[in-house]
């Protein structure tokens, strides 16, 4: 049976986990303990989970984040958000076509009080932000209740394999993100007055100051805090294109979390939309999956995220599309290509420009949107409440753990002991760390004769300086007022020690190092690699690129080393001539061959561009209600049903917005539409005290 | 500012919701220049879209009952009539007995529903177990069974209503706030708004749960107080109820409550809070899930399993006697009154709509003069509805 599990990763280690047997369709088929069904069945290739039951149009997953209800499968008679719902020996699952049925179960079981709780804090949300809050409080030994609806502590740090930015000194830059999450869950741990429910959502805050919470997936409790702290993060934004609801079109959490947290692959080619540094930083996680990165469009002329991350991708050969956008992801029952276009200056595609790529998967990154619906609603009923991280500001997971630890301390001021100081700067590195990328500068190469040394190909401002703190000799500096500036290396040819410490270190793999002490017409370049090690394995050469990735040439493979200490990032040595040994920045690890666009027209599919994926609902039935002048969306709702689905109109409510816009309305004639708890569907049963989890073993 | 300056209207409609819309439709049906105006962005906003749905002709009295089944026959043949499809599912209704107590008040109701010639009848534990199969057994006595009645989405229908009062000359404005009457010589002579002013030989007042402020402005102190109820839907299945279920069993923090499967397949419920909750106040509390979950459980043990969506809370409308307010006012005496529903406004939406224009036309039918004296204005509100 074809496997789509990931067997050699460079950073994450295998997953050696005992095994387990299930049916899909009464066949049986094999997982690992302990993850989704969503996985599972991802690991045995099966990537449509069902068909809607309005168009009986194929589904598969999309959030990953028990958001979206897309994911959904019957598993032992009941409907289940197969991204959020582990895998247990000998259950039946089966795809959810159409309308469930409500089980057939009769028993009528011992219905407890809802039990009231009250805490000092409640934190929901266990990310950066919510996790350095809780450190925070526990250091001055406030009573805590952290509750996040995941199976283990970190947020989306746990799909973060990369090392992170921002400032050493602040928040643990260099680091990888999945190992922050393990430093600051340590820590929270440490705190006796922290309590910590995982499997917990929140599901609404009521008027009487009560926060509903679905304890362990299925005790469900009233928590009355004295202050809510809302960390929930962000959710991903969406958009509108034809074919847009093909099983293969995900987004960029739901990509990660496969990938780097279950270790499975959802493709083999994948191409991506948006060039945010969310998007930049999963087509690199794709590359170290052995996923082929096919190519990226990015609707503005440059590319909004990171210039290293950008350059990353470059330079392992994937190209980058400016100024273009998806027209269409082609396929019937999954994504089978993709069409862009280039796009004229009011956005709209140019005719004539369209360019196919094959492809297995669509990944969506065009930004975030804070999930603050809970902060709103206390501010409303008047609950004490703050808001950290991407929940308040989109920003770098570096600038969430920094507000997080703020918050945690303003917390500790409201509830009493104004004698605890918040230090002033704290609040300056905190803006500093959210500081959007600045002014990028011309690659200033140094001259080499007949030394070493290293060569930053670091171009562009961003809060970021763990290069400087690596230099045990101090020669890389950032000669400005505060980490934006961007790094100088201030020794000359016969200062630096060839240590390789920034080589290994940088988070943007951003430097080399050269050495042509040897041979001073052939010098050594050391660059950073983080693939496995067998990928170079046996070869003699390898195609060195430029910062722009411009192809340099091959050169001869001289080694490949671990630094000491440093974490998983390996150093290739290649031997160049001194024309472009400073030029190197990286190696190719993807031939042009294969991310060509296809020579041949895609044979038109008619996919229909979906807003509002609950409900199925099209761009055009919208279109139509506004041009039929409709403006309130509560009307455009009630008559389209778009936003009544299962996830309460996260998904479509920003697309819709666009559509007026698209439409030429003025958003300040438009109204938008009540939310209303709840954040995610629950069992009836629930809240009547009843545990569903002792209902699951007896329907079982 | 001389008059001849503002919009006339034959009506001004205040409220374009369960009540409002209907009666607009009706009124341009019969050639009546109308105009309709709202505080919210669109119909139905306030507390049309926040009933569940449900509609019945099986009231305990003759003014209801008729304006029930007139309305069932509008919303029935909607779909043919008109062409919009407003969900309408002929269900039925059931009122479950459990104890002695409510068969009792059930079957002396039953007495007068037949004398009024409902289709509604008595069922026996099997019986009722044949028509809802997924009820608790135990200690279920029977029900009352109305096959007749049923359910419809009110968005879509006071959305249809809208829709085709525009095609048929109705004018709407919405966003605009009714601040101020001109009164002269018994009568509103003008209707001021946030936005302009207008005349009109009648004024009407379908404000809803906000009624009592609007006839304050014409200086009557109507007996309209809301009251709060909460609801929720659930995510959709595939058909296994069909009847909407009625408890009226008093419950602690309760007394009675309802729910029913959509035709789309979801189930939509309610609670009736006692003591009532008086107010305006729409934001959702922690108490109702768990309060009515345990009871739809325990009557049908099979919805545990059953996933909550969303959850809100809507205004009731109430008069001191649990029936609704129909009539001209004294004074202003072209002030008509379509207030107090007592969250029925929905499902008697339609008949009263067609009421109210046969009112401003003059055309009252015999019929009529019996429900408009139940319902009027100038009643004491001295008796009490028994299924309010």
């Amino acid at each position: 049976m074809s496997s789509r599990r990931i067997q050699k990763h460079p950073i994450l280690p295998a997953i050696e986990k005992p095994t387990l047997t299930f049916f899909w369709q009464d066949q049986p088929l094999v997982a690992h303990v302990g993850e989704t069904i969503a996985s599972a069945l991802i690991a045995n290739n099966i990537h449509v989970f069902g068909h809607h039951p309005r168009d009986e149009s194929p589904l598969g997953i999309f959030c990953a984040n028990g958001q979206c209800a897309q994911c959904m499968v019957i598993a032992d008679g009941k409907p289940v958000k197969s991204c959020m719902e582990l895998v247990k020996e000998g259950i039946h699952v089966y795809p959810a076509n159409g309308l469930p049925a409500l089980p057939k179960d009769d028993l009528l079981p011992p219905m407890k009080e809802i039990k009231t709780l009250q805490y000092p804090v409640l934190i929901i949300g266990g990310g950066p932000a919510g996790l350095s809050a809780a450190i925070e409080l526990g250091k001055h030994g406030v009573s805590v209740l952290l509750v996040d609806d995941k199976h283990r502590l970190g947020g989306k740090l746990v799909l973060q394999t990369h090392r992170f930015f921002g400032s050493s000194e602040a928040v643990f830059a260099g680091t990888r993100g999945i190992d922050i999450a393990t430093r600051l869950e340590q820590e929270v741990r440490s705190f006796p007055s922290i309590d910590i429910w995982l499997n917990s959502t929140a599901l609404a805050v009521f008027e009487d100051q009560k926060v509903g919470i679905l304890k362990n997936n299925h005790e469900y409790v009233l928590v009355q805090p004295q202050v809510l702290l809302v960390a929930c993060g962000a959710r991903e934004k969406f958009l509108a294109f034809d074919g847009n609801g093909l099983p293969g079109v995900i987004g960029a959490g739901a990509f990660q979390t496969l990938v780097n947290r279950d270790l499975v692959k959802p493709c083999d080619r994948l191409f991506i939309v948006g060039g945010g540094n969310v998007g930049l930083i999963a087509g690199y996680h794709a590359l170290q999956a052995g996923i082929e990165v096919v190519g990226l469009v990015e609707a503005l002329p440059e590319c909004g995220g990171y210039k290293v991350h950008k350059d990353k991708l470059v330079r392992m050969g994937v190209p980058i599309y400016t100024s273009h956008t998806i027209v269409s992801a082609n396929g019937k029952d999954r994504v089978e290509s993709v069409t862009i276009a280039q796009i004229n200056e009011n956005f709209k595609p140019i005719p004539g420009t369209e360019q196919h790529f094959e492809c297995d998967c669509v990944l969506i990154a065009v930004g975030l949107d804070p999930v603050n619906e809970f902060y709103q609603k206390a501010l409303k009923y008047n609950l004490p409440a703050f808001v950290a991280g991407d929940a308040e500001e989109i920003a770098e997971a570096s600038a969430a753990i920094f507000s997080g630890k703020i918050k945690g301390l303003e917390i500790v001021r409201h509830l009493g002991h104004p004698e605890v100081e918040i230090p002033p700067d704290w609040y300056q590195t905190g803006e500093i760390l959210k500081s959007k990328p600045g002014k990028i500068y011309s690659e200033q190469l140094p001259e080499l004769d007949g030394g070493i040394l290293p060569v930053i190909h670091c171009q562009q401002e961003i809060p970021c300086n763990p290069c400087t703190t690596l230099c045990p000799l101090e020669l890389i500096v950032i000669e400005s007022e505060d980490i934006r500036g961007v790094p100088h290396f201030i020794g000359g040819n016969y200062n630096c020690k060839g240590c390789g410490k920034c080589v290994a270190g940088c988070p943007g793999l951003a430097v080399t190092l050269v050495n042509s002490r040897k041979d001073p017409q052939n010098p050594i370049v050391s660059i950073p690699y983080e693939f496995p090690r067998e990928s170079l394995e046996g070869k003699e050469t390898v195609t060195v690129i430029d910062i722009d990735g411009a192809d340099l040439g091959d050169v001869p493979l001289v080694g490949i080393h671990a630094i000491p200490d440093n974490d998983r990032t390996l150093i290739v040595r290649v031997q160049a001539p001194r024309a472009i040994a400073t030029r190197i920045a990286g190696i190719r690890l993807q031939p042009p061959e294969l991310t060509r666009p296809l020579d041949h027209d895609i044979e038109a599919i008619k996919n229909e561009t979906i807003v509002c994926r609950c409900e199925h609902v099209t761009a055009g039935e919208i279109r139509e209600l506004i041009r039929q002048g409709y403006r309130d969306i509560n009307e455009i709702k009630a008559l389209s049903r778009a936003g009544m689905g299962a996830c309460g109109s996260k998904t479509c409510g920003n697309i819709i917005l666009r559509l007026f816009r698209e439409e030429g309305i003025p958003l300040d004639q438009v109204t938008e539409n009540t939310r209303r708890p709840l954040f995610v569907e629950v069992p009836l049963g629930a809240f009547a005290g009843i545990s569903m989890e002792d209902e699951e073993d007896h329907h079982a | 500012m001389p008059e001849s300056n503002h919009s006339h209207y034959e009506v001004i409609i205040i409220g374009a919701g369960s009540i409002g819309t209907p009666a607009a439709f009706f009124l341009a049906l019969n050639g009546i220049k109308t105009l309709v105006i709202d505080r919210a962005a669109s119909p139905g906003q306030e507390s049309n879209k926040r009933a569940i749905g449900g509609i019945r002709a099986t009231h305990s009295d003759p003014a209801k009952i008729r304006l029930g089944l007139r309305s069932i026959e509008i919303f029935s043949t909607w779909k043919d009539t008109y062409g919009d499809d407003i969900e309408w599912y002929p269900g039925g209704y059931v009122f479950v007995a459990y104890r002695e107590r409510e068969e009792k008040i059930l079957k002396e109701l039953l007495v007068k529903q037949h004398s009024f010639g409902l289709n509604i009848h008595w069922l026996d534990k099997k019986q009722l177990l044949e028509v809802v199969p997924d009820l608790n057994p135990n200690n279920l006595i029977g029900g009352t069974y109305s096959p007749e009645d049923g359910s419809a989405s009110p968005m879509l229908a006071v959305h249809a209503f809208y829709r085709h009062a525009r095609r048929l000359g109705a004018e709407f404005h919405f966003n605009e706030t009714v601040q101020k009457f001109t009164l002269k010589n018994g009568e509103i002579q003008a209707v001021h708004t946030d936005h302009a002013t207008y005349t009109a030989d009648i004024v009407i007042n379908a404000a809803g749960g906000h009624a009592r402020q609007i006839g304050e402005l014409a200086g009557l102190d109507l007996p309209v107080f809301p009251d709060s109820h909460e609801a929720a839907i659930t995510e959709p299945v595939t058909r296994f109820l069909n009847p909407m279920i009625v408890d009226i069993r008093p419950a602690p923090g309760s007394s009675n409550f309802y729910f029913y499967q959509h035709l789309t397949g979801q189930i939509v419920f309610c609670i009736t809070p006692s003591p009532n909750i008086w107010g305006t106040d729409t934001e959702e509390t922690s108490q109702f899930l768990p309060m009515v979950s345990r009871r739809m459980i325990e009557v049908m043990p099979r919805l545990k399993h059953i996933r909550v969506r969303r959850t809100w809370r809507g205004l009731y409308p109430m008069t001191p006697d649990g029936f609704p307010i129909i009539g001209y006012a004294q004074n202003p005496r072209n002030f008509l009154l379509a207030v107090g529903m007592c969250g029925q406004g929905f499902m008697l939406g339609p008949g009263v709509g067609e009421l109210l224009a046969r009112l401003v036309l003059n055309e009252t039918e015999p019929d009529d003069e019996v429900i408009l004296q139940i319902l009027s204005p100038q009643r004491q509100f001295a008796g009490q509805e028994m299924l309010k």
